[in-house]
């Protein structure tokens, strides 16, 4: 029984943790590019790899203070979403999603190969590049605190902290844009493209401003993740998130302010549970090991969010709080 | 909405290939039967030093030690720049070469490897060298080396994405998860081969039905009833991502996350033919895909089905009207397009060993031959692929070879700013 507590606390930490901070912002501008605009963009990662490095090699291997190098992980955001919204943004909806996802694997492949060593560390990544960000914490970061029966460094509440901050500021933000004309413009594109150029209005811009600012979300996810585990290393930026984001978005409700966030920490509520209990299960011996090893728990998670993810698009593709009138997918 | 497609055009291009390819195919299997195949037998461990500017290194100091850091072998490399040592038995092994001994101008990445060898294995150690040249008229002389790695690539490329290419053509389906039926095809001949101990040919011939049927099964149990449902093509597009992340990761789990070669073909030494070295099981490969990709190719042309199936990928609702079972061309697309990608993998796991997300990568390539060919074009993702795989090769002269992908996924994104349509597409199909 405690060690079902033990994993319930876990699990409720996993709803405000890093990890859910990192996908509600990712989330947050998916759903701007994807939920409202329509665009397919699945290079979502590319432009967290982005953020998470401006901070990390502008702090630690140029030496810039801090806000030069969000500064710098924001200018790289705007420039990744330039370069892949003039070849595609007047193409069908299929090639944005091949060439975005082709961008964000070129990055990662080039961010880990050796003659990038000097920049970015390779595969080792780079480290030692939070002191100026956690000296900026109004508490004490070198000790941990208690809360909900889970223990947290202090360094890790900063970072969540500030993330939650930066999730409610965009959320806001995008609040307030969906009730002005611009939003009503883009929402308009996701509906019939031709119709709202046939009034006017230049598609392919606001397309763009739409990508450019979805992309500078997820820039901002990647600084927190790379603060908040205080490395930054290529692997973290595995295609696979940017999926892991989707699901989160489509499961919370897509075209609905607070669709990613919601589904981001129920995604990580459930990822956290089912690996805590399958790894106790397999401690206790309910399945034998060589079913399942302790190493394939971290694989099943990503087994199960895309047979979830299947699973709600084909039944329930409005999510959570979605609208069905209102979404892109409709796989009924 | 109707497509206007490939008239005259692609018709000319694709004989041309097709000509070109059996022309070929008859040339290396001329070469391939006046040479001998290489076998080894027991333990051993390899290194081959070269580097594209030194050619093989000669003389270098190599170390074979145990996990008891007992010293096994020792010895130099010889002027093919290659070492064996044979070993006692299967274990851990620490194979060092001394960086001392290597030529100016070029230093190895780790000088030290450890490897785990099991029972008959035969590898060869990688050390990465890297000789300063980006390109310069360095690598030059290995141009001729790189079009046929490139050809060959090229071709693995091309049995993969004809399905793919096929797939997106009838149905108008972006099969994210197409990767995976590349995979599963590699992953089960490896464990008929390696578990099993069925030779890699037979295993290959079932891994190719295995792959047919996977693919029958996808459209039985999931694209024909969402096709009914009228599901949009982006949700599809979505579901066939979840399939994909859900059937990799659990390859990772039945295959574990190493690469692992197949048991047969080892070891084998390459044979000069010109100003270019292959390995056996490298000119089977590429004579196996063009004999494969001809009579796709001839299918496609002359019989019923292969008509049919042009004439759906043109227009659907035409093809329906004129009296084609146009569900029945879409199945059979399928489990062609699963057999071919089954195969495509095997040759890949052939030359690259196998590992469980081998799919995503080259799902990657695939996409960019056949944007590059034109979209929902079967010759186009023929030519494209080629084009890709020539290209990812040949990018190794300028760039390091650990990004050559790299440079096929640049290729994709350049083609979609010069050509959307592609070489062979048309313009309708880009909106």
């Amino acid at each position: 029984m405690s060690e079902f507590l033990d994993i319930l606390a876990l699990s409720v930490k996993a709803l405000v943790s890093q990890s859910a901070v990192f996908f509600a912002l990712m989330g947050v501008g998916l759903n701007l590019h994807f939920g409202y605009t329509g665009l397919l963009n699945f290079g979502q990662i590319g432009f967290a790899l982005l953020g998470g490095y401006g901070v990390a090699i502008s702090v630690s291997m140029w030496g810039l203070p801090l806000f030069v190098g969000v500064l710098i992980g924001v200018i790289a955001a705007l420039v990744l979403a330039l370069l892949l919204g003039v070849p595609t943004l007047r193409l069908r909806a299929d090639y944005l999603a091949i060439v975005t996802i082709a961008a964000a694997e070129i990055l990662r492949l080039v961010f880990r190969s050796t003659p990038a060593t000097e920049i970015t560390g390779a595969t080792q990544g780079l480290s030692a590049f939070g002191g100026e960000f956690y000296a900026l914490a109004p508490f004490e970061t070198q000790r941990t605190y208690d809360f909900l029966g889970s223990t947290w460094t202090g360094r890790e509440t900063w970072a969540c902290l500030v993330g939650w901050i930066l999730v409610t500021l965009f959320s806001l933000l995008i609040w307030q844009l969906m009730r002005s004309p611009w939003g009503r413009v883009v929402k308009a594109i996701r509906e019939d493209e031709d119709a709202v150029r046939s009034l006017g209005k230049n598609v392919y811009s606001y397309k763009m401003q739409s990508l450019a600012l979805g992309g500078v979300m997820a820039s901002f996810g990647g600084m927190i993740l790379v603060l908040a585990t205080g490395s930054a290393n290529p692997d973290q930026f595995q295609n696979a998130n940017t999926f892991l984001a989707y699901a989160a978005l489509i499961l919370g409700g897509t075209a609905r302010v607070l669709g990613p966030v919601i589904g981001s920490m129920i995604l990580w509520f459930l990822i956290a549970f089912t690996d805590a209990g399958l790894a106790a299960l397999i401690r206790n011996g309910f399945i034998p090991d060589e079913i399942l090893s302790r190493a394939d728990v971290a694989n099943i998670r990503f087994v199960l969010v895309g047979v979830g993810l299947m699973l709600l698009l084909i039944f329930r593709p409005q999510g959570i709080l979605g609208d069905r009138r209102e979404i892109v997918l409709d796989a009924s | 909405m109707p497509h206007p497609h490939l008239p005259a055009r692609g018709a000319w291009a694709a004989r041309i290939l097709v000509v070109a390819l059996a022309g070929l195919a008859v040339f290396i299997g001329f070469a391939i039967t006046t040479q001998a195949p290489a076998s080894a037998e027991g333990e051993t461990i390899g290194v081959n030093l070269r580097t594209s500017l030194s050619g093989p290194i000669e003389g270098v100091e190599v170390t074979v030690t145990d996990d008891q850091g007992d010293e096994v072998d020792q010895g130099q490399t010889d002027d093919e720049g290659r070492y064996e040592a044979e070993l006692p038995g299967p274990g851990e092994y620490t194979v060092s070469i001394n960086p001392d001994d290597l030529p100016d101008g070029v230093t190895a990445g780790a000088s030290t490897r450890q490897v785990t060898i099991s029972e008959g294995d035969t590898p060869t150690v990688p050390f990465a060298l890297s000789d300063g040249s980006t390109g310069q008229g360095g690598g030059l002389g290995r141009i001729p080396q790189l079009l046929a790695e490139g050809l060959r690539f090229g071709l693995l490329i091309a049995l993969c994405a004809v399905g793919l290419s096929l797939i997106f053509g009838t149905t108008g389906l972006t099969n994210f998860a197409h990767g995976e039926l590349v995979a599963i095809g590699a992953i089960v001949a490896w464990f008929l081969n390696v578990d099993a101990g069925i030779s890699l040919i037979a295993a290959t011939a079932i891994a190719m039905v295995v792959g047919g049927f996977v693919g029958w099964l996808n459209d039985i149990a999931l694209w024909r009833p969402l096709r009914r449902r009228g599901s949009g093509l982006i949700a599809m597009l979505v579901i066939s991502i979840g399939l994909s992340l859900a059937l990799r990761y659990l390859l990772n789990i039945v295959f574990g996350g190493r690469s692992q070669p197949y048991s047969d073909y080892r070891g084998q030494r390459a044979n000069d033919y010109g100003p270019i070295s292959l390995t056996d099981k490298d000119l089977l490969s590429i004579l196996v895909s063009i004999v494969v990709l001809v009579l796709v190719a001839l299918m496609l042309q002359r019989t019923k089905i292969g008509k049919a199936m042009r004439a759906v990928a043109d227009n659907r609702d035409l093809a329906a009207a004129s009296g084609i079972n146009v569900d029945r061309v879409i199945r059979f697309v399928w489990v062609l397009g699963g057999a071919l990608a089954a195969l495509g993998g095997v040759l890949f796991g052939l030359s690259d060993e196998v590992f469980w997300d081998m799919g995503f990568r080259l799902l990657l390539l695939m996409f960019a031959g056949i944007v590059l060919g034109g979209l929902g074009t079967a010759y186009g993702a023929l030519l494209g692929s080629i084009i890709v795989g020539v290209f990812v090769q040949l990018s190794t002269v300028v760039i390091a070879d650990e990004l050559k992908y790299v440079g096929g996924l640049l290729l994709l994104i350049v083609i979609l700013v010069v050509r959307p349509q592609g070489i062979l597409g048309s313009r309708a199909r880009v909106g």
